[in-house]
């Protein structure tokens, strides 16, 4: 069987910030990552690579050139087999049309078809769009099952069983392959590449893909896929009019305190 | 073609959900700039029953697809009958809640009808100039806010984000609507198998249903230091958040983790006590109606999005509050206590 690993570069968290008076993103530091929940994934298929036999592992993006970088990673963390979307034309591409271009490439181009028994596994949400939309989508345009927010993936006799994390409590949700699943967090403890590995992934060629090559017209990614479009991006108003009150022994600060939320029906 | 708004309500267990009155509040708004219906559809079993409470939280009409195969949430089978119901109704908007069902029955049908979707909405509007919907939401860890259109494909769909509205309030006089749909039995078909339910008991904590939440982080020292924190909380009814910091020195459950790594909240009102305020921490509650700061440092970060600070040692402080809150408290109790007497004489 094949299990693909969707995996998106994300910039290295926290070091993103915004310039107030353009409106737009500043990278302080240009270092970019494996978004954490696609490691929880690849760790996940790994993990099933082991307890399973005869099982490929397979890692695809779609980004810009660099995010190479990233799947060179994902094959020092383990993977066969990585490729690439990486093209002008995708540029700008909304989650529907990054999810058609995913799903064309696991129909066409890695195996050339997707398998009866085989396994997307994406992450939840990734760190920068933080949408989670993708996932669910690549499944709908593929018209196969999909279990969200899991935490478990048992499989047996290729059927998968997993638990859903939801607000109240587990679900637990069977379904047979093909199907997609995203993971959250605590699905596993990701480890870190092994010396081999990272030989192993230097010396390896990414291939790259461009809508030509998977048979997508021009129409159907990038912006012009897109049916959103971002019209403005601001950074939100964090300060308030905050009122002060420096504690002393007069017990002034508490009992304003006290009367300011009764006031706004805050208590 | 595509006309009115449409909200996705939510059962859980066969209860509607709270959250489909705030949804219906949200496109209730949406409705009256378009001077349109606001509809609402309930998928589930045995959930005619709420359908009146619906309209009179504002619904115009009201589509209920009733079957046994529809009480618990299963992806690909939910998706074919919204699908099915959206393509016959032709909405030009569609809410549902940013909640593990909204955000993932969304991006299905989304797909399916090749149309747009924004992610955890926290405002919602229509821009008058073309009658579109302008959808704002927060991202890359609330550092960003984001305007986003769908200018041409319909309908124009959104997820809204838990408790950043209010539900409105019963109205017994509004009329409605009540359309039962009903589908061939081979729609209700699915590979798909619900094996069962888990409560989880450390979730009662539900912060993110709490209209109070009153958190702690490092600033509390120990485990002991903390506990006022759980005090406090218990006095005014108030659910516990934590910084991550807390949670990792094992004063509090990771459930209770509000941030970037934890929990969402939004609450009426967020007391923040011996936290600085870390990016990672506003991520997950800045939006909150109401903000109060405890540090005994005038700089920390927590004062800038706060309402209401007090710059001091949190030791003095919270027991202060809680003393008062409680003297406060007993004083209405027997005042109310007086009051029934006086009623009964
Ligand atoms: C501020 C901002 C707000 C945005 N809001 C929206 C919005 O509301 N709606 C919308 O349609 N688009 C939106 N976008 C565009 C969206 O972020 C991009 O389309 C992005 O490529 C995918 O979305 P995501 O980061 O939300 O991924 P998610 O859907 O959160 O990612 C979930 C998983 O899908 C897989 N995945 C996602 N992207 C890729 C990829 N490029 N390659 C391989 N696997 C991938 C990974 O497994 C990932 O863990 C927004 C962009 C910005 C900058
Ligand atoms: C990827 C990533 C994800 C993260 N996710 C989260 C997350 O989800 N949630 C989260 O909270 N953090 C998260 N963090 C961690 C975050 O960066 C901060 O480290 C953390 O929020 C700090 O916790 P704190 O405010 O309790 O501690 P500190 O920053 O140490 O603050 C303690 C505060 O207490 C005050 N104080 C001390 N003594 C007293 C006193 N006697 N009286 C009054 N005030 C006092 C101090 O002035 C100080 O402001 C994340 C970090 C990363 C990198």
């Amino acid at each position: 069987m094949n299990i693909y690993i969707l995996l998106k570069q994300v910039p290295g968290t926290s070091d993103v910030k915004m310039d107030e008076e353009t409106g737009t993103m500043i990278r302080t530091d240009r270092r970019n990552v494996i978004n954490p929940l696609d490691e929880n994934a690849l760790a996940e298929a790994i993990r099933l690579k082991r307890a399973l036999s005869d099982v490929e592992v397979t890692a695809i993006s779609m980004g810009p050139p660099h995010a190479q970088r990233a799947l060179r990673e994902a094959i020092a963390l383990g993977a066969d087999k990585a490729i690439l979307l990486s093209h002008k034309g995708f540029g700008g591409s909304d989650t529907l049309a990054t999810s058609k271009a995913l799903a064309k490439a696991l129909l066409t181009s890695v195996n050339g078809r997707l398998g009866k028994n085989d396994l997307i596994l994406c992450g939840e949400r990734a760190t920068d769009g933080e949408t989670g939309q993708v996932g669910p989508m690549v499944a709908a345009i593929l018209d196969i099952p999909v279990i969200t927010f899991v935490r478990k993936i048992t499989l047996e006799d290729y059927l998968l069983t997993a638990e859903r994390v939801v607000e109240e409590g587990l679900e637990l949700i069977k379904t047979p392959l093909p199907a997609l699943v995203t993971v959250i967090k605590d699905i596993n403890q990701p480890e870190f590449p092994t010396l081999a590995g990272k030989l192993n992934a230097k010396s390896r060629e990414i291939p790259i893909f461009s809508p030509d090559d998977l048979g997508i017209s021009n129409n159907e990614v990038g912006l012009r896929g897109s049916p959103t479009r971002v019209v403005k991006i601001f950074k939100p108003k964090l300060s308030r009019d905050v009122i002060m009150h420096q504690q002393d022994s007069s017990g002034a600060a508490v009992d304003n305190l006290i009367s300011f939320l009764e006031k706004r029906g805050a208590i | 073609m595509y006309k009115g708004v449409m909200v996705i309500g939510e059962q859980r267990g066969g209860k509607l959900h709270p959250v489909t009155y705030e949804l219906l509040a949200r496109g209730r708004v949406l409705a009256d700039k378009l001077s349109e219906e606001l509809s609402c559809v309930i998928l589930g079993y045995g959930m005619e029953q709420f359908a009146e409470e619906i309209i009179q939280r504002g619904a115009d009409i009201v589509y209920i697809v009733d079957n046994p195969t529809l009480k618990n949430f299963l992806p690909l089978l939910y998706t074919r009958v919204l699908t099915k119901l959206t393509q016959e109704v032709k909405p030009g908007i569609v809410l549902a809640a940013a909640t593990t069902q909204g955000r993932t029955i969304m991006p299905l049908v989304a797909a399916k009808l090749d149309t747009g979707l924004t992610a955890d909405c926290t405002e919602l509007d229509i821009d008058l100039k073309d009658k579109s919907l302008l959808q704002t939401r927060p991202a890359i860890g609330g550092n960003v806010m984001a305007t986003i259109k769908t200018p041409v494909s319909r309908p124009q769909m959104a997820t809204v984000r838990p408790k950043s509205t209010k539900p409105l309030p019963v109205n017994k006089g509004k009329e409605g609507k009540v359309i039962l749909k009903d589908y061939e039995t081979n729609l209700f078909s699915t590979c798909e198998e619900f094996l069962g339910f888990i409560k989880d008991t450390t979730q009662d904590v539900n912060v993110q249903d709490a209209d109070i939440v009153v958190s702690g982080g490092k600033g509390l020292k120990t485990r002991d230091g903390f506990c006022m924190i759980e005090d406090l909380a218990s006095l005014i009814n108030a659910a516990v958040g934590a910084t991550r910091d807390a949670v990792d020195l094992g004063w509090i459950e990771y459930p209770h983790q509000i941030g970037l790594s934890g929990k969402t909240v939004s609450p009426k009102l967020y007391i923040a006590i011996g936290l600085s305020g870390s990016v990672q921490h506003l991520a997950g509650m800045q939006t909150s109606e109401t903000i109060v700061a405890i540090n005994k440092d005038k700089d920390a970060q927590i004062f800038k999005v706060a309402d209401y600070g007090i710059v001091g040692d949190l030791f003095e402080i919270v027991p202060e509050l809680i003393e008062k809150l409680k003297n406060k408290k007993e004083g209405k109790d027997s005042l109310q206590k007086r009051s029934e007497i006086y009623d009964k004489v």
